[in-house]
């Protein structure tokens, strides 16, 4: 019965013939750890809830975890509720990426609820790269929560796309406390239709010197989706650098509002932003009218270049 | 047989006439050229033919293979096979130049992406992973609008000055492929006022002030270029009324 669960959940995203199951991974269906296979030096200790995952990863130090560690969270039912709480320790000079997936493909009414507590040692190296699949008719309310610490010269990037079916709700919040010699790099690609609705809060506090921080979000909203982006640096020691990037498009009666706030408190520090919200160019739109594509092809196809 | 017909065309702009009556057949399966001075209204009349948004406006009437296409969208002119190349084309930021072939392409796979890359001289495995964007040249995008037309196998292609922007060697590519255009049976209209792509033609058009002052063999509207059109006295306001008398020679 798992098998066919952990089948039906890779097929959704069409990872069911490349998948290594070989490779570190995790895979859960609602509650349940339907597969999972650690590393030397990788330790991954689920724990079953009633109304989700508790799990916490550690890698130990020095060690450099090659292939990248496979997340894969699935709700396979049309209802229900999915916590994750991920407890994350990246000890000193350890080094590990992981491939997350989140698919929710029969989703009518879903809550899937993150919260996570990742520490990163001196000079470890973190890599998340996160990709939800949702239906196309359903409602799928997604919460992550992150609280990130960095300890010295360690690199930390985060990566979320949502861009094929319908969002519904999305509200992230992220903040990253960054120490001397450290970097964050938190990305956010989202495509909202219809009467989604995106929110998003990301911050960075420098407070170590030299340390830096890119907040970039990219967004797209189409019919009645609205977004929401409220990004912020705070940069409090000698030669910090950060930047926060908000572009958003919108299309049709779509809404979008971009707060980036860079706040300064050295004079050695430096704190940079763009924000540009525009619509779809429309000799891009004609020229690929022109070659057939209906006018909803031809944006769908622009805006997944312009996020991609 | 003709396989589109524009009739009494009229267009106005801001108060300015930019279409003026113009009565013109293209016959299918030929590569026709339309020239003429700037402002003449050649571009205006590719931009009515595809149904832009912004040439809609327009009196008279569209006929694509005997069939009123003035109510149709963009779209759906592209999906009878009208297409249109634009002198400047578009940069699409993030999007691959595999993407957009495939966008137009009956065949969508990745052999027919690396053909029609080769036909216009581009080599795949270096072009087809790269954005349609900035860090192409004009002549770099021009060629690759042209592997996304090919792509299409239209009916109808409309090429707005194609030889603009790209070096020799690029523009000797482009005219290989209106030939292999030609080839596979589609009709071609060369929007230009380059003597050297209107050589390239089987039967050119010759407009000025958005009505057609003469047609016929492609040698014929060239003179224009070497001796009658150039030293116009009258910077792009003919002598209508004169030119309907004479076939337009005083142009």
């Amino acid at each position: 019965m798992s098998e066919e669960l952990v089948e039906e959940i890779l097929e959704s995203i069409n990872l069911h013939q490349s998948f290594d199951r070989g490779a570190p991974h995790v895979v859960i269906n609602g509650n349940r750890v339907l597969s999972s296979r650690v590393a030397e030096g990788l330790e991954i200790e689920p724990e079953e809830m009633p109304d989700g995952v508790r799990a916490s990863l550690r890698v130990r130090r020095g060690v450099k975890i090659k292939p990248p560690v496979h997340l894969c969270f699935g709700m396979l039912p049309e209802k229900g509720v999915q916590k994750i709480l991920l407890y994350v320790e990246i000890e000193d000079e350890a080094e590990v990426s992981f491939m997350a997936h989140c698919t929710f493909p029969n989703a009518v009414d879903i809550q899937h609820l993150m919260e996570a507590e990742i520490r990163l040692g001196r000079k470890a190296r973190y890599s998340y790269f996160e990709r939800h699949w949702h239906s196309e008719q359903g409602m799928v309310r997604v919460v992550p929560v992150a609280r990130i610490k960095l300890g010295e010269g360690a690199r930390f990037s985060t990566e979320f796309e949502l861009l094929k079916g319908r969002v519904g709700a999305i509200d992230i919040d992220y903040h990253t406390d960054c120490q001397a010699g450290s970097s964050a790099e938190m990305k956010a690609r989202i495509f909202g239709r219809q009467d989604d609705r995106i929110k998003i809060r990301e911050s960075a506090s420098l407070d170590g010197e030299a340390s830096r921080a890119v907040l970039v979000t990219h967004i797209a909203v189409r019919d009645e989706a609205m977004a929401e982006i409220n990004n912020e640096i705070i940069a409090r020691a000698p030669y910090s650098r950060g930047h926060v990037d908000c572009k958003e498009i919108i299309q049709g009666n779509g809404v979008a509002r971009a707060v980036p706030v860079v706040e300064v408190r050295h004079p050695k520090a430096h704190v940079t932003h763009e924000a540009a919200i525009g619509s779809v160019d429309s000799k891009q739109l004609q020229t690929l009218m022109a070659r057939g594509l209906s006018e909803d092809e031809a944006v769908d196809l622009i805006i997944e270049g312009l996020l991609s | 047989m003709v396989i589109l017909e524009v009739r009494d065309l009229g267009l106005q702009i801001d108060s300015a006439l930019i279409l003026n009556g113009l009565n013109i057949e293209f016959w299918e399966g030929y590569v026709h050229a339309v020239v003429g001075p700037n402002g003449a209204g050649k571009s205006t009349l590719a931009n009515v033919i595809m149904g832009l948004p912004d040439y809609r406006h327009h009196s008279g009437d569209i006929l694509f293979e005997g069939r009123s296409i003035k109510n149709l969208n963009v779209d759906e002119r592209a999906r009878l096979g009208i297409t249109l190349g634009w002198q400047e084309p578009a940069r699409f930021e993030g999007l691959k130049v595999s993407q957009f072939i495939l966008a137009s392409a009956r065949e969508k796979n990745k052999d027919e992406v690396d053909r029609v890359l080769e036909l216009v001289g581009m080599e795949p495995t270096r072009y087809r992973n790269r954005a349609v964007d900035k860090t192409l040249s004009g002549g770099e995008r021009k060629r690759i609008e042209l592997a996304s037309i090919l792509a299409m196998k239209p009916r109808l292609v409309m090429l707005d000055e194609p030889d603009s922007g790209v070096d020799i060697e690029a523009m000797e590519r482009i005219f290989e492929a209106i030939v292999l255009l030609k080839q596979e049976g589609a009709t071609v209209l060369l929007i230009t006022h380059s003597a050297r792509v209107l050589e390239k033609a089987d039967h050119a058009f010759l407009m000025c002030s958005g009505m057609l002052v003469d047609k016929g063999e492609t040698g014929k509207i060239l003179e224009y270029f070497s001796g009658k059109c150039l030293p116009c006295p009258h910077k792009n306001v003919p002598d209508l009324n004169s030119a309907g008398e004479t076939g337009g020679k005083n142009v």
